[in-house]
């Protein structure tokens, strides 16, 4: 890779805009990049930045109303924006290939995977069938499917996420094409399946000589897949460079921001609290004249950035970085960093939740013939099994684990809309797991709360933010009188750092975040004990997201609540957690303080875990564990320890036939493992910053 | 805003209500194809609410049989569509009719809508047995060739207005249960219905508050098309003579009473075809738009 | 899937003993109005309806006369007609018959066409062609078929002259005497096919393995015959079982209209003349093909779409 070597792909000053019936939007405005043989280039931004927009452009598959009004993309020499259908089609799939972010959905689902693969050649080379099937077959060996033969005579939907997405890559890859397009290819996949993935395409572009262009919302992914970095935002890029100097040095404010949005594996809520950015992306309509990111940035200078629309400039000393701000070497990051400010961990208080052997399984009616004359028409899924855990008051407790483990079920039976088939949940020492919440007491279900996953749909948007905020006052008796319900309302509008007149908006009018601050305000609209928080910033932007997140505990701090937090991410619960739960296929695995959980001894799986976090800091190293496989289906479990079919430390049969038993390592930190505390206590510990023996006792 | 001005919410509260219903009609015109639906359906009610205004004669009075369009009347006013072999005026006839078009039809689907939101919000709500039973009577009722059962209910009980509201209702709820049931089986599922249970609020409150409201966009759209549907369906009564007892007005009818004679005399039967099609081309287009503008935002 | 198959015959078989029980108590009992007086008329005198009671065994418990009636329809046994003073098979095969012609031209016109002009909109949803098919079938389904018979009868029959206005097809049948009743089936119902199957089609078209289908590279006719076919066309494969049941409501008012030898007149004349035994022959016929086009419906669907064939 030497910089004499003709570029595979070259956009230059792409212009981009959507045609509605509004009018025109401008979704992309300035976007200019070179991508050389063999190199894979990353693009990072939020959603509505037009990364996507950018990927579709060099596919040239605009839809009906995008269209291209200016600049060039120029693959191998030609212009693509200037071919005809018949040389495009020529070129797609067979010289650049794209893989998509939904693996499900981008496969047909009424062909066989080996049609739908073997079409690739057969469509661009004149090779006979019986070749485009070997071909077939060894590309799905390539990309690591255990039996290709298998997966080449399934439809889509009898194969696990991983495998559609490994077939879809086996599907760009079978022309060797020169340019492979991701677009988020992991985001739709748990974590631990994530890490196989980029494990494989990081491997890609060395093995087949492909460049890539990699587009991520997700910092720590790029750094572990891609050369050189694009920063975008609001339609244009801000910043270009290599990992290397972007990562360690970014120029940029709003890459700066987003490196201070993001919680790292290695800090905590109390020492360095996140830094949102404030405000929200413009629409594209709305940008504001010079600098897009002037209105957010705490740069800002009146009469410098709000003048005309400027070009990027190299930074000096790195050929290769260069960035869009006028202010850029006036800035001194670490000046700004040495203001942090720390926040005071709360005292923990009394206990307050008592998990004590929770069981809930699902009864599932099996109607195929066989089970039927066998006479074992139902079966049980065990959604969760013996759960043991405690929360205390103004502790935050994190329950962690993949798809399928459980951990929605478990909120669902301590919200009452399921009851517990045995054991006890006891809330202040009342049982409650057998309650429903029709039969709980007005005092009960005020003091347990929730704030729910999905912006779009936590809110009603049929009905007023203020109806649904007064209804969930009047319903918990918090005030009846109508003025002072509507004063309550409203205090509960600044909490949340709402503007007052938001009572009269529509769900509708209110972007992603705003809807999770309204959820977060009716939750604890009635001063509950605990709240339960179901991934309550996974669907959000990180700037956003930081913000949510920083509010929420905030929140909490001042009222002293329980906070229940469920998520998939494991750096957004170290940096907020004061203890952690791990579940996986309806158990816990492991259960301690953050700090006990992040450090040997660990269990296998949280071990897998930690090393499937794509972390955003080049100077963290990381052992790379890949689990083999999928998720089993909790339908059908693995007889013994429910990790036997993937882990990386099994000791042998027992693992396969005998549920372990829990082991106490010290206190309040329990492994359900076969393997001897003394012995998980050896294993080196997955993350580590050179320099320092280990982070994790730090 | 001042706290003190938005204490004043229900008069607020109605001022935003009406403005989205005025949004909404001017949202109608962007679409040309729900403009002319719109426009279509708004004539044939303005001719039905001034019926006696337009009217020169009465619909069932026997004046001057088989007179041609634009014939003069003793009385000197002009029968403009002509009369049929009873001497009846068609127009007043029509315009009559349109009158009991537009008050069977609409009552019928109000109240086979109201039985099927009912039924639909219980069986994708409840789900379990109360689904099993309500979807097993429906699919039963379903399978009948719906004239087939309308010619056997009426013939068991009678041809009356009110027999065919009930015909109608009987015939249709099980159809707008379906639609129901599966808007409700996607929406009882979203975020907010979770809240509202998490806040221990009872069943009617979420299937009429938080879920009812939610579905309301694909139920217009539907009501427009059944509208229709229902039109044509008292009309093929009329037609078949199962509609409703001479001698008032009914379009259907009046093509049955007068087709024998169609080759003689065309305009008898084609005035009220002519009629009946521009109203249920009505509220077809007015559906078409108003889905299109749904699909929109 | 044997099972579901298995299911579905026996829901089939247990919605036709219900609808044999309702059309039962509508029509046999005392629940809608005597039978005695519907047969013989608001005149008759109570001993000639207590003798016709009699003789045909209304006095008996209901349960009993049921059983017996369910018995002599499962065995061909249908009754006889008051009307045509004859058995009601010999009436109503030559009827249905003449109603299977009908249906099967109406069919064989209907599907391509509502199928074709439903894949045409869908593949470019929003454009020209798209906007003019959809108007032209809200056009033809808003006139009832009624109304399409006078309005091809005035243009085709009284205008033109091309065609006869009736079709009672006296001296024999005679292909000529089916074009207006079936081209009046054909527009007004091709129109609701075209439409689902365009909804279907749009659908399909914007999906995101048909994106990866065209940025495979691979040629517009594949993607469009390989990729999207398959899949547009299970919803209405549907679609058209269920017409069946829809085409039964048509021929009854397009039969009437032309005077068509059939088995929709057929049913409609029972109904006036309060023939019940023919009356419940043609219900239940009616029933039976609706019922058993439905059933076919679901199996096939459910063979069509790989994701409930294989699981």
């Amino acid at each position: 890779m030497t910089d004499t070597d003709e570029p595979v792909l070259v956009c230059k000053d792409l212009c981009i805009s959507y045609y509605t019936r509004a009018g025109e939007i401008p979704a992309v405005v300035d976007f200019s990049l070179t991508v050389r043989p063999g190199e894979t280039i990353g693009i990072v931004g939020e959603s509505g930045c037009g990364k996507s927009t950018v990927a579709m452009a060099i596919m040239q598959h605009m839809g009906a109303n995008g269209g291209i009004k200016s600049g060039s993309i120029t693959f191998k020499g030609r212009d693509l924006t200037r071919l005809n259908e018949e040389e495009l089609r020529s070129i797609r799939g067979s010289e650049i290939s794209m893989i998509y972010q939904e693996p499900f959905a981008s496969l047909n689902p009424s062909l066989k995977i080996s049609t739908q693969l073997m079409e690739v050649p057969l469509a661009h080379e004149n090779i006979s069938k019986a070749e485009a099937r070997e071909r077939s077959v060894q590309i799905l060996r390539d990309v690591k499917i255990a039996d290709p033969e298998r997966v080449m005579n399934s439809y889509p939907h009898q194969l696990s996420g991983g495998q559609q997405q490994r077939a879809v890559i086996a599907m760009g890859l079978l022309s060797k094409p020169s340019l492979l397009l991701l677009d988020e290819p992991t985001t739709a996949l748990d974590v631990t399946v994530e890490a196989g993935i980029v494990n494989l395409i990081a491997d890609i572009s060395e093995k087949f000589n492909t460049s890539q262009i990699y587009i991520s919302h997700n910092l720590g992914l790029i750094l572990e897949t891609c050369d050189r970095v694009f920063v975008m935002y609001s339609g244009e890029i801000v910043e270009e460079g290599t990992i290397k100097s972007l990562f360690n040095s970014p120029r940029h404010p709003y890459t700066h921001g987003l490196f201070s949005c993001i919680p790292l594996i290695t800090t905590d809520k109390n020492a360095a609290p996140l830094k949102p950015i404030r405000g929200q992306l413009p629409l594209p309509f709305e940008r504001p004249l010079g600098c897009y990111f002037g209105p957010r940035c705490d740069h800002f200078l009146q009469g410098v950035c709000d003048q005309a629309h400027f070009q990027m400039k190299t930074v000096g000393g790195e050929p290769d970085h260069r960035v869009r701000c006028l202010r850029y070497e006036e800035i001194d990051y670490k000046q700004v960093v040495s203001n942090t400010e720390t926040k005071v961990s709360p005292e923990i208080g009394k206990r307050v939740l008592d998990v004590d052997g929770m069981k809930k399984y699902y009864e599932v009616k099996d109607s195929s013939l066989a089970a039927l004359i066998s006479g074992k028409s139902v079966r049980y899924v065990k959604a969760n099994e013996k759960l043991n855990f405690t929360a205390h008051e103004s502790e935050t407790v994190a329950i962690v684990g993949e798809s399928g483990c459980g951990k929605s079920t478990f909120a669902k039976v301590l919200m009452g809309l399921e009851t517990g088939t045995g054991g006890e949940i006891r809330h202040n020492g009342k049982e409650i797991s057998h309650i429903k919440v029709r039969d709980r007491s007005t005092e009960q279900i005020r003091s347990l709360q929730m704030v729910f996953q999905n912006p779009f749909d936590t809110l009603n948007p049929s009905h007023s933010i203020g109806g649904q905020i007064s209804r969930v006052i009047r319903q918990f008796g918090v005030e009846t009188d109508k003025k002072k319900v509507f004063d309550l309302v409203m205090t509960l509008l600044d909490t949340v750092k709402l503007p007052r007149d938001f009572y009269f908006r529509k769900p509708r009018q209110l972007s992603g975040g705003q809807k999770q601050r309204i959820g977060i305000a009716r939750a604890f609209a009635g001063n509950p004990s605990i709240v339960i928080a179901d991934e309550p910033v996974s669907a959000l932007d990180v700037s956003v997201a930081a913000a949510v997140t920083e509010l929420l505990m905030d929140i909490q701090r001042e009222h002293k609540t329980t906070l229940l937090f469920i998520s998939h991410d494991l750096s957004v619960v170290r940096y907020l957690s004061d203890r952690i739960v791990v579940m996986y296929l309806g158990h816990i695995l492991e259960r301690g303080t953050t700090a006990e959980v992040f450090a040997p001894p660990y269990h296998p799986y949280t071990e897998a875990l930690l090393s499937a976090v794509p972390i955003a800091d080049p100077d963290i190293i990381k052992r790379r564990i890949v689990l083999k496989g999928d998720l089993p289906s909790a339908m059908n479990p693995p007889k013994g320890c429910p990790f036997c079919t993937r882990c990386h430390r099994r000791i042998g049969d027992i693992c396969d036939l005998e549920l372990p038993s829990e082991q106490l390592v010290k206190d309040r930190h329990v492994i359900k493992c076969h393997i001897p505390v003394d012995v998980l206590s050896r294993i080196e510990p997955v993350i580590r910053k050179p320099g320092e023996s280990d982070l994790n006792h730090a | 805003m001042t706290i003190q001005s938005m204490s004043k919410m229900p008069s607020v509260g109605f001022a935003a209500g009406m403005w989205r219903v005025i949004k909404s009609i001017a949202l109608l015109r962007e679409s040309w194809v729900g403009m002319i639906g719109a426009f279509l359906v708004l004539f044939w009610i303005l001719v039905a609410v001034f019926a006696p205004l337009i009217t020169q004669f009465d619909p069932n009075a026997s004046i001057q049989p088989y007179a041609r369009p634009g014939t003069l009347s003793a009385s000197g006013s002009i029968f403009w569509l002509g009369t049929d072999h009873l001497g009846r005026d068609i127009l007043s006839r029509i315009v009559w009719g349109s009158r009991t078009v537009l008050f069977y039809a609409p009552l019928a689907t109000l109240s086979a809508y109201t039985v099927g939101i009912l039924m639909g919000l219980m069986a994708g709500y409840r789900g379990g047995l109360v689904d099993d039973i309500l979807s097993r009577i429906s699919d039963i009722i379903l399978s009948f060739p719906v004239l087939v059962l309308y010619i056997i209910v009426i013939a068991t009980i009678g041809a009356s207005g009110f027999n065919i509201v009930i015909a109608i209702t009987f015939a249709s709820s099980p159809g707008i249960m379906r639609i129901v049931r599966g808007l409700v089986l996607d929406l009882r599922n979203r975020d907010y219905v979770a809240a509202a249970l998490t806040r221990g609020e009872s069943d009617w409150r979420i299937m009429l508050y938080e879920i009812l409201p939610n579905a309301r966009g694909p139920l217009i759209v539907d009501a427009c098309l059944r509208l229709g549907y229902v039109i044509i369906t008292i009309g093929v009564l009329g037609f078949l003579g199962l509609g409703l007892p001479p001698p008032d007005p009914d379009w259907g009818g009046m093509v049955n009473e007068t087709r024998q004679m169609a080759i003689v005399f065309p305009y008898m039967t084609l005035f009220p075809c002519i009629s009946i099609s521009s109203l249920i081309l009505g509220f077809n287009l007015l559906a078409d738009g108003l889905r299109e503008i749904s699909l929109r935002d | 899937m044997v099972l579901l198959i298995i299911k579905r015959i026996g829901f089939m078989i247990f919605t036709m003993i219900v609808v044999s029980i309702i059309l039962f108590l509508l029509l046999e009992t005392g629940l809608t109005g005597d039978p005695a007086t519907r047969v013989l008329g608001h005149f008759a005198s109570d001993e000639q309806k207590e003798l016709w009671r009699d003789q045909h065994g209304y006095n008996q418990p209901v349960v009993f006369r049921y059983t017996k009636w369910l018995g002599h329809f499962a065995t061909g046994e249908l009754g006889t007609s008051i009307r045509y003073k004859g058995p009601v098979k010999d009436v109503l095969l030559p009827r249905l018959w003449n109603t299977a012609i009908l249906g099967f031209w109406t069919f064989a016109i209907m599907i391509p066409l509502s199928l074709t002009l439903g894949v045409l909109s869908g593949m470019k949803e929003g454009s020209f062609l798209d906007r003019v098919i959809s108007v032209c079938g809200i056009l033809t389904t808003s006139v009832p078929e009624f109304a399409s018979a006078v309005f091809f009868s005035a243009l085709f029959v009284f205008g033109l002259q091309w065609l006869p206005g009736t079709s009672s097809m006296t001296n024999g049948f005679e292909f000529k005497l089916l074009i207006l009743p079936a081209m009046v089936l054909v527009v007004y119902d091709f129109g609701y096919v075209a439409r689902m199957t365009r909804a279907s089609m749009a659908e399909v078209m914007t999906s995101q393995y048909i994106r990866t289908a065209i940025l495979k590279g691979l040629p517009y006719r594949q993607v469009i015959l390989r990729h999207a076919l398959r899949n547009a066309l299970i919803a209405p494969f549907t679609v058209i079982m269920l017409q069946i049941n829809w085409l039964l409501s048509g021929v009854i008012v397009v039969e009437f209209f032309f005077a068509y030898k059939g088995f929709g007149a057929l049913l409609l004349e029972a109904s006036l003349n309060n023939d019940i035994a023919l009356l419940e022959a043609c219900a239940m016929v009616a029933v039976v093909v609706a019922v058993s086009s439905q059933t076919i419906a679901d199996i096939g669907y459910t063979f069509l779409n790989p994701r409930i064939r294989f699981s």
